[in-house]
């Protein structure tokens, strides 16, 4: 037996096991044709499958589809129909709207009018103060809820407040967070945003207690896994709610998980959510709209009605790692809300793939080559 | 056609069918139109570079840069030109043709050693280095290890040599024989 393997260099990628492995969920077949018996310039030349991923990637992405937005299916195209659409929009604009506004102004006089004395006058009894809080903003959710007339279906037991639990849920918009605040005071992490959205972030949300993160910090991710860890350890801090995906999706496909959320040694109770795409498309699509945009959207729109499925807490099993405990809740979320899973990283969104990825294409073409080389030799 | 229109009229759609020799469908070609606006964030009517690297899947390719230079700045027309040796109704010649042009990096019809030798660094990466030859112990015969030799081994056994300018008639006899699988769907609502 001769020791004719061709030298490879070890890929720096191997030390960097941050992704489950992208070749169990992309389509089978190496994307460069492997050479079989002995190496021909054909077999060189032939570059027809590495073309054809490349072709098939232009023509239609699982990344890109995963952020779509699903323009609502006209169905007024009809002298009949028309008319009743149309009455529809009178409606909705004119009279749904001004109303919800309405409620919505009441509720947040409400709540601001109970919130400010209570943040302040209860300085000293912390732990009343933070029962009141909690429960106001349960009710300003539930007002928000109520402003786009949602009708939100929880199922399952609803969950217990233990320490060294986390939540994580799918995530399609900010509204997420929302719907399941107004059932329990959930802490939450999440993007700092700019604008109105970012002052309420930095003053009625730091009584729930939440975490800041900043996608376009490198080091940041340490620092967040740092209070994650200090949070799910405290006794009395509310549940802490993590959107794992880390971006918004359309509600159809679920992206990778962050591992983040699956090394704090806690309980993780996944929960899925499923929104009727009849009524109105939930999905933020930052790309397109602002948040604000979204608000006015849903509130000019029938309904916002959305499926709730608190499932069955799971904890980390022996051997099992951060990452394949992530894929395993991926998989519990996306059979609930018959989401389709998708390889990629949300945060593809913003940045570029690792070269790791191209890396094991190029590595397993190149041992073929040389494969291919050896049987000739022999 | 315009280059904001959302729009594509019949008329515009017989033109690209045309122009890409009826490789597609009215349906497909009204599908590629779609696909193509989404990819073309901007709206500047054609995708450009960038806007191709933020698909992922075609940025993870190996071959991803050369063919951008093919890509780049190219309206609706020629993107679908580009994309009709991909159809089903594409002939082996025409995609004999692609592969050959993907090769011929300057255009002028000859493919050298050294374009044959780029394509092969952009596959292999780093994975087949260029180091010094090993000799095996065993049976102390030469190993190649360097993407050089290999590609001057297997042209030389195919009988050509280093300096052979490769054409167009050539590529059809290497690669026509065997069934060469190309073909991409385009998905139609």
């Amino acid at each position: 037996m001769n020791s004719s393997e061709g030298k490879l260099k070890s890929s720096s990628s191997e030390l960097d096991l941050d992704r489950p492995n992208i070749e169990d969920y992309l389509p089978s077949g190496s994307s460069i044709q492997e050479p079989h018996g002995k190496l021909r310039l054909r077999d060189l030349l032939d570059i027809s499958p590495a073309l054809t991923e490349a072709a098939g990637a232009i023509v239609d992405d699982s990344f890109t589809r995963c952020f779509k937005s699903n323009p609502a299916e006209p169905w007024n195209w009809n002298v009949y129909l028309f008319p009743l659409w149309c009455c529809g929009v009178v409606f909705r604009y004119l009279i749904l709207f001004p109303m919800r506004a309405l409620i919505l102004t009441i509720g947040w006089i409400i709540f601001l009018s109970c919130f400010i004395p209570v943040h302040f006058l209860l300085k000293g009894n912390d732990n009343l103060r933070k029962k009141m809080e909690r429960a106001l903003v349960e009710l300003i959710c539930s007002f928000f809820v109520a402003s786009w007339t949602g009708v939100v279906k929880y199922h399952g037991p609803r969950p217990s407040m233990r320490p060294k639990q986390v939540f994580v849920a799918n995530h399609t918009s900010m509204i997420d967070f929302i719907i399941l605040e107004q059932m329990t005071a959930f802490a939450v992490i999440m993007q700092k945003h700019p604008g109105w959205v970012g002052l309420l972030q930095s003053t009625i949300l730091e009584s729930v207690g939440c975490i800041w993160f900043n996608r376009s910090e490198a080091k940041d991710r340490e620092i967040v896994t740092r209070k994650l860890r200090e949070h799910s350890q405290g006794a009395d801090n509310n549940p802490l709610l993590i959107f794992p995906e880390g971006t918004c999706v359309n509600n159809q496909y679920s992206v990778m998980f962050k591992k983040g959320a699956f090394e704090l040694g806690c309980t993780v109770c996944p929960i899925a959510i499923k929104y009727n795409k009849i009524f109105v498309d939930a999905f933020w699509n930052s790309r397109k709209q602002s948040f604000t945009m979204h608000l006015l959207q849903l509130m000019t729109s029938w309904a916002v009605v959305c499926d709730v499925w608190y499932l069955e807490p799971q904890n980390l099993r022996p051997g099992e790692t951060p990452i394949e405990f992530a894929e395993r809740i991926r998989d519990i979320i996306s059979v609930r809300a018959g989401l389709k899973k998708v390889p990629w990283d949300g945060y593809l969104k913003y940045s570029r793939p690792s070269p790791k990825h191209r890396e094991r294409k190029q590595q397993s073409f190149a041992e073929s080559v040389l494969r291919g080389l050896e049987l000739e030799e022999k | 056609m315009g280059n904001t229109s959302s729009m594509l009229t019949q008329y515009d759609i017989e033109e690209v069918q045309q122009h890409c020799n009826n490789a597609f469908s009215q349906q497909e070609i009204v599908s590629l139109y779609e696909r193509f606006c989404q990819l073309d964030r901007n709206g500047g009517g054609f995708v450009s570079g960038e806007e191709f690297l933020s698909v992922p899947e075609f940025a993870v390719n190996p071959l991803s840069q050369r063919l951008l230079r093919m890509l780049d700045g190219l309206n609706f027309k020629e993107f679908v030109a580009f994309l009709s040796a991909f159809s089903p109704r594409a002939t082996v010649q025409q995609k004999i043709e692609f592969i050959f042009k993907v090769y011929d990096s300057d255009g002028n019809g000859k493919v050298i050693f050294n374009d044959m030798l780029d394509v092969l660094h952009d596959l292999t990466g780093q994975f087949i280095s260029e180091q010094q030859r090993e000799v095996d112990l065993i049976l102390e015969m030469p190993l190649f290890t360097d993407c050089k030799q290999v590609l001057t081994k297997v042209l030389e056994e195919a009988g050509y040599n280093k300096e052979s300018l490769l054409v167009m008639s050539d590529f059809v006899k290497i690669l026509g024989s065997s069934g060469l699988k190309m073909e991409v769907e385009v998905p139609v609502d």
